[in-house]
């Protein structure tokens, strides 16, 4: 056990992997609150059409992944006034979104061939060998996520409980969603290049998801978030490190089970607690 | 084009109508992140499937349908919720991950995965299209046969119920159908790309049809054409994968009529009030909350 944190892979795993979950549980928050979970699915997939074609052209990984996600946002994020006639077009539009992210990065697979080995890696990530740049990365995406939040994080959960009243007493409820899905790009994209595209969604729903059920206060929720996911990524850094099995299927079982766990007791308890949303 | 085409193309037009009807419902149900939840789950189901030792395709049809089934339970009377349906998809993804794992330490790793994320519709035999012709006759059949309730259930649902509809039945009806439909599809286009048949064409028909007949009708014919003509073009093309070529061009479909109902909707001089009017009523970018737009 004590042997484990004098690798210094270790060490930098624990520290990205608190970093991570600070970050996706403060954002996964408002993701949640806003049920834009499926928006932010498909914004961590789109780390792999990032990937293949920052390989495929030449640029550098980093700038594969970030000017996918941030154009996947906006494409999310972009209204116009079409005429719809029935049915709900916005689900089918991140669908499209996602599958022509997938096409694109599927396609271009073919023609760097070194990279299909490391497709498992792309999509479901490692957390070994995070190097000293890396963790400054992270470092600085968590103080802007953090302080970011700080300045917009009221008006948001206003403008994401009742867009029409907020729009109406003035905010800018337009710029205030594409914020948002851009700052979610942003870090979907710093986070899954180190993490891979499953594990950044995974702590980007399960722990705001429990939060949530657990308090109706934002700023309480937030940090409950936030620290629900740090203790994922701990137990299952520590489960993975002392087994032969990969860490996404840990951190994704204990996010699932304490999920479980909580709607069970609150079921059971039988008195409804007030969730948010 | 040469006869090793024909299954596929068969094959593929088969499994496009039946991803273009039941797409119509889903759009319509607001529930397309529920077929994507789908679809990993297929993934999972085929690696599964190698790591027991069954077929793939076995493992892909019991696991999603299976899951399919359990959402449909879970979600009871309501639409499947986003939040529910993305905590499922994390933990099934981890599931898969460790199928990889334990599979590529039996030292078995490389073509199987790559094949179940991104399907391969060029190796589709005789018996694979005869296979996927009955699995798409069966759906079409089923969701003609509960079309109208559907539909009511899917409008209003709490109407529907009062009405003595059946409507928790036919919402695990309809996911037992889109399970089906994705677990098929996955062969063809691979786990990834068979929401391009599901969301795209049907999201295009919702554009265009205001009738459900006609929607569904149009829904089917998009993803059919779309299919033909991806083989084509990868048919011509070999260096485009032909899964990614269908996606491409149902999405270009998707975008082609959006922007139709765009120049039919607004006159550029009631451009902008429109905008600020719908603004008002549409949900936040990417909700996926139950909703309709009234008929204007």
């Amino acid at each position: 056990m004590i042997q484990m944190l004098s690798y210094p892979f270790m060490q930098h795993a624990l520290i990205a992997g608190t970093l991570i979950a600070v970050m996706s549980g403060t954002l996964g928050w408002f993701m949640v609150l806003r049920t834009q979970v499926f928006a932010g699915h498909t914004l961590s997939a789109m780390s792999f059409p990032g990937a293949a074609a920052a390989l495929v052209i030449g640029i550098p990984l980093a700038l594969g992944y970030y000017i996918v996600c941030i154009c996947a946002a906006i494409a999310i994020g972009w209204r116009t006034p079409t005429r719809q006639l029935t049915g709900n077009l916005t689900s089918a539009r991140i669908g499209t979104i996602q599958v022509v992210g997938f096409a694109a990065g599927f396609t271009l697979l073919g023609y760097s061939t070194h990279i299909l080995g490391g497709l498992d890696q792309l999509l479901f990530g490692t957390f070994l060998g995070i190097d000293r740049t890396q963790l400054y990365v992270l470092f600085a995406m968590t103080c802007v996520v953090v302080i970011v939040t700080a300045c917009i994080g009221r008006p948001l959960v206003f403008a994401s409980l009742d867009p029409e009243l907020a729009a109406a007493i003035g905010l800018p409820v337009r710029a205030l969603d594409m914020g948002f899905l851009v700052l979610l790009g942003t870090v979907v994209a710093a986070t899954a290049q180190i993490t891979g595209a499953l594990l950044v969604f995974a702590l980007l729903v399960t722990p705001p998801a429990i939060a949530q059920r657990l308090t109706a206060r934002p700023v309480r929720g937030m940090m409950l978030s936030a620290a629900i996911g740090v203790a994922i990524i701990w137990l299952s850094l520590i489960c993975a490190y002392f087994s032969v099995y990969p860490l996404g299927f840990f951190t994704t079982t204990i996010g699932f089970a304490v999920y479980v766990i909580v709607v069970i007791r609150q079921r059971s308890a039988s008195r409804a607690r007030p969730v948010v949303a | 084009m040469s006869g090793y085409l024909l299954p596929a193309i068969i094959a593929g037009s088969a499994i496009a109508a039946a991803c273009g009807v039941v797409g119509w419902f889903i759009v319509l149900r607001g529930q397309v992140f529920a077929a994507d939840a789908l679809s990993h789950f297929a993934f999972t189901g085929a690696i599964a499937g190698l790591v027991i030792g069954i077929s793939p395709q076995l493992g892909v049809f019991g696991c999603t349908i299976g899951c399919g089934a359990l959402l449909a339970i879970i979600a009871g009377r309501k639409v499947a919720d986003d939040l529910t349906i993305g905590i499922g998809v994390t933990w099934f993804l981890g599931l898969g991950v460790l199928a990889l794992a334990i599979l590529s330490h039996n030292g078995n790793e490389g073509t199987g995965a790559a094949t179940a994320l991104f399907g391969s519709i060029d190796t589709l035999t005789g018996g694979d299209a005869a296979i996927a012709v009955s699995i798409a006759a069966v759906v079409i059949g089923l969701v003609a046969a509960i079309g109208r309730p559907l539909l009511y259930a899917s409008l209003s649902p709490a109407v529907a119920h009062a009405r003595g509809i059946p409507v928790r039945l036919l919402n695990t009806l309809a996911f037992i159908a889109l399970a089906a439909v994705v677990a098929e599809a996955t062969q063809a286009l691979g786990a990834l790309l068979l929401l391009a048949l599901i969301a795209a064409p049907a999201g295009a028909a919702h554009h265009l049809a205001r009738r459900p007949a006609a929607g569904i009708a149009i829904a089917a014919g998009i993803a059919i054409g779309s299919v033909w003509v991806g083989l084509a073009i990868s048919y011509r093309l070999p260096a485009l994968p032909a899964s990614s070529t269908i996606a491409c061009v149902t999405a270009v479909a998707f975008a082609a009529a959006t922007l139709i109902s765009r120049l039919r909707g607004s006159s550029p001089r009631h451009a902008h009030t429109d905008a600020v009017e719908r603004h008002a009523h549409e949900p936040i970018a990417g909700a996926g909350e139950y909703h309709t737009h009234p008929t204007p």
